[in-house]
């Protein structure tokens, strides 16, 4: 067939993720239209709210696109390793909780020294959050799929407790926590909302692209995921620590990207946070397939749906949940392009 | 009296290897019929084939005398063919009665199935308790779910595949009881064994198989151990002495009294010492699962002995059995493949890699060992088996180990591709390297090996000076303490 031929030549060429976007958003033009709605009008809000202008980009999108590329950088980690840490959500959670803590502490600190410790306290938290499904999985051989993705559920309640309870604020009446010090807040980019952790980010990718192709500790990682008994037997790669660093990295990479949104973008601690922030990373990771440059795009263009969701319900009175649609459709386009291509193709068989 | 089962003619290809070639077999009504053979030598292909698992390539098959060849195990469930399977398929939560009324398709209601089952298990004559959990059974137990689950839809022929294999030998008298009652009534039976004397003490009939043909057919009376033990391992190859030469390099590995518990089935190593030395290459018969794989794979530093001690001497290779799944990465490139194993031999590896240098290292390893391949860029599935396999050899090779340990090494391969295969780890012997291999063709075990030792049940049984093919197959199938009868 026809079409099938060019859509994998194009999956073969790299242009797969751009395959995909467009037949999503074909998708949600016929949906608008089958509803009622104006397709062009959906669109030209979407448009407008993420890419249309400089406040669009610097204040809607790429702050939305920070807390994508470390969850997502982590979970290129810990899926190249065939760790398959559902559990991004709560380990976000736990460094928010954690960050929120320790931003109310220290007041009078010196900016770089608070502000480092609130990044160190975010990661601990993070990673100590997937402590349990390290053990459970390594020692044990329990599926991390199910004990991290339980643990999601037990760190938004954990969320609900802190805002209600010990980091209430302080006139108990709203399910929040009092503001962070100014010591623990992240420089802004003047006149937008864009903080100094989208470059820390770019760094993060970066050092993870170094990782997968230039090292030999990345190499084994790969190999592990790719063909774990041949990694074993023939690479006599030590299986066990492998997993257990790359789930604890991903998890203190999730933590840190809660304790930066607590730093750079909300100051303080509430329930809902995160918009499915674990869950869309889980996408951006496996649409840029595993690959932390490829992250960057990816995670740009989840958070300009994200943003653009926002404008479209605002400006043309299009619920913002449509846009899950275009992020579903995505999704089983890379999927569908993956088993055409055969096994092996992606990063992450199995 | 049409018979109940009718192959003519029957041939199956498996890429290189011709898994079947011509064979025949007819199963006759109230007939016990074993069939025996070397691992490999066709046995389960031909009764997949009629389980309705795999399609003969050529050939003629016969159900109750009708060409209606089943082309699914479910089809040939309906045909009345049911299977007992070498490894458990019952599930272990369910019950017994739950596992019988889903391998027959009944309702699970418990009233209706308890009369049902009554009626099972009296036609049958093994008495389970339906409603206890199936991982509670005793292997012997299980043994005679599965034959439960294979006979509850009123089959009318029954294919065993080594069901006595792991039983004691009164467990096994029991279960071989429950097949002869259910000939008597009429069914048929295959049973497939490697136990020489089970055949000839339980079976009508006999047919060996020998690399893909029927070797040997007749009544069970009509034969004995020797003349089965002469279809299943062939003609000594004319020239071929096992102990060749012999070898006084200097040792190079030294185990003393190994034990190492089974890792999937069969026995481990129940007591075994071994010294190697260098230049000399050792050739392991086996009949699958007596220890063969634990010994190598303790050699080769993947398993660590309970007790007794194995101590290698020199740098050590292991060629894994399985070159897609333990040797290679599929989806990876030759260079990753390569830089893979190279990772583990050189202990001082730097964190980063040149992957430039490591590319045109790999350009230079296949182009100096004949590897069929688009490139250093190709991936490892791109090849075909037989280059894949030059390809692990020289690579394992490449750091000119000093213990080389070799899985089964020309498994899957043609000819040519196997004789390559032995020609270089005969070079790196010639080199100095001490060599140890099993595969599951004694013949390729005896051309190939300068010295030759026996596993059985997990002990090493080691052949007099010019022992002979058919005494190292005596010690293969009965071990050096068992009394041969």
């Amino acid at each position: 067939m026809n079409l099938s031929r060019s859509i994998r030549q194009a999956a073969r060429g790299g242009g797969l993720p751009v395959v995909a976007v467009l037949v999503g958003l074909v998708i949600l033009a016929m949906g608008l239209e089958a509803a009622g709605y104006s397709a062009a009008d959906g669109l030209g809000a979407l448009w407008r709210g993420s890419f249309g202008s400089w406040y669009a980009i610097s204040s809607a999108t790429l702050p939305r696109a920070v807390p994508l590329l470390f969850i997502g950088a982590g979970l290129t980690l810990a899926f190249r390793a065939g760790a398959f840490n559902i559990g991004a959500e709560g380990q976000f959670y736990a460094g928010a909780i954690a960050a929120t803590w320790i931003g109310l502490h220290v007041g009078g600190w010196p900016a770089p020294l608070a502000l480092i410790v609130v990044g160190a306290g975010a990661l601990l938290a993070g990673a100590a959050w997937c402590v349990i499904p390290t053990i459970l999985r390594v020692r044990f051989g329990v599926l991390e799929v199910i004990s991290t993705l339980l643990l999601n559920f037990v760190a938004t309640a954990l969320v609900s407790f802190m805002v209600t309870g010990p980091l209430q604020e302080s006139r108990r009446v709203y399910p929040q926590s009092d503001p962070i010090a100014a010591a623990a807040r992240l420089p802004l980019l003047p006149g937008t909302r864009l903080h100094l952790g989208l470059p820390i980010a770019v760094v993060v990718c970066m050092a993870l692209w170094l990782l997968y192709t230039r090292t030999r500790w990345g190499f084994r990682l790969r190999a592990l995921g790719a063909g774990p008994r041949a990694a074993m037997i023939t690479g006599r790669v030590p299986a066990g620590r492998y997993l257990a660093v790359a789930l604890l990295g991903s998890a203190a990479l999730a933590g840190l990207a809660g304790g930066i949104e607590i730093s750079g973008v909300s100051y303080a601690l509430f329930q809902n946070l995160s918009p499915g922030y674990g869950f869309t990373a889980i996408a951006a990771a496996l649409l840029a397939r595993l690959n932390p440059i490829g992250l960057l795009a990816t995670s740009l263009l989840f958070a300009a749906l994200e943003a653009g969701a926002g404008a479209m319900q605002r400006d043309a009175g299009i619920p913002s949940v449509v846009v899950s649609v275009v992020e579903a459709v995505i999704l089983i386009v890379v999927v569908v392009a993956d088993r055409w291509r055969g096994p092996g193709a992606g990063g992450s068989n199995q | 009296m049409t018979a109940l089962l009718e192959l003519a003619a029957i041939s199956r290809r498996f890429g290189a290897v011709q898994a079947l070639h011509d064979a025949a077999f007819v199963l006759q009504p109230g007939q016990l019929h074993a069939l025996l053979g070397e691992n490999g030598a066709g046995k389960s292909t031909l009764m997949r084939i009629v389980n309705g698992m795999i399609r003969p390539d050529r050939g003629s098959f016969l159900v109750h005398g009708q060409p209606v060849a089943p082309a699914s195990p479910r089809e040939a469930r309906a045909l009345g063919i049911g299977m007992v399977h070498q490894h458990f398929s019952a599930v272990p939560a369910f019950t017994v009665g739950q596992n019988i009324a889903l391998a027959a398709g009944w309702s699970p209601a418990p009233n209706d199935l308890r009369t049902r089952l009554r009626a099972l298990m009296t036609r049958v004559g093994f008495e389970l308790d339906p409603g206890q959990r199936s991982d509670s059974l005793t292997v012997a137990q299980r043994q005679a779910l599965e034959i439960l689950m294979a006979l509850a839809g009123e089959a009318r022929v029954l294919l065993l595949d080594e069901p006595t294999g792991v039983l004691a030998a009164a467990d096994a008298d029991r279960v071989l009881t429950v097949v002869r009652e259910f000939t008597r009534q009429g069914g048929g039976a295959v049973l497939i064994t490697h136990k020489l004397e089970e055949a000839l003490r339980h079976a009508d009939q006999i047919t060996v198989l020998r690399r893909g043909e029927v070797s040997l057919h007749g009544p069970a009376a009509e034969l004995t151990a020797a003349k089965l033990e002469h279809a299943m391992l062939g003609d000594a190859p004319p020239a071929a002495s096992p102990l060749r030469r012999t070898v006084a390099g200097p040792i190079v590995a030294h185990c003393s009294n190994l034990i190492v518990p089974a890792e999937a089935g069969g026995t481990g190593l129940r007591g075994v010492t071994l010294e190697m030395r260098g230049g000399e290459i050792v050739g392991v018969a086996a009949v699958e699962d007596n220890g063969e794989r634990e010994l190598l794979r303790t050699l080769g530093g993947l398993l660590s002995p309970a007790s007794g001690f194995c101590e290698v001497l020199t740098s050590r290779t292991l060629i894994p059995e399985d070159r897609t799944t333990e040797a290679l990465i599929p989806s990876f490139s030759l260079t990753e493949n390569r830089l893979l194993a190279g990772g583990a031999q050189s202990g001082s590896a730097s964190t980063w890699i040149n992957w430039d240098r490591e590319r045109l290292a790999t350009e230079a390893l296949i182009a100096a060992n004949g590897v069929v391949a688009a490139g250093a860029n190709a991936t490892a599935e791109e090849l075909s088996g037989g280059n894949q396999q030059r390809f692990v050899i020289a690579r394992q090779l490449e750091s000119a180990p000093g213990l080389i340990v070799a899985e089964n090494p020309s498994r899957g391969l043609d000819f040519k591709a196997a004789a390559d295969v032995f020609d270089r780890l005969r070079n790196a012997a010639g080199a100095g390297a001490a060599v140890i291999f099993h595969s599951v063709d004694l013949d390729e075990v005896l051309a190939n090996a300068d010295r030759v030792v026996v596993l059985h049940q997990g002990q090493l049984a080691a052949p007099a000076a010019g022992a002979d093919r058919d005494e190292i197959g005596r010690l293969m199938l009965a071990g050096s303490a068992g009394p041969s009868a």
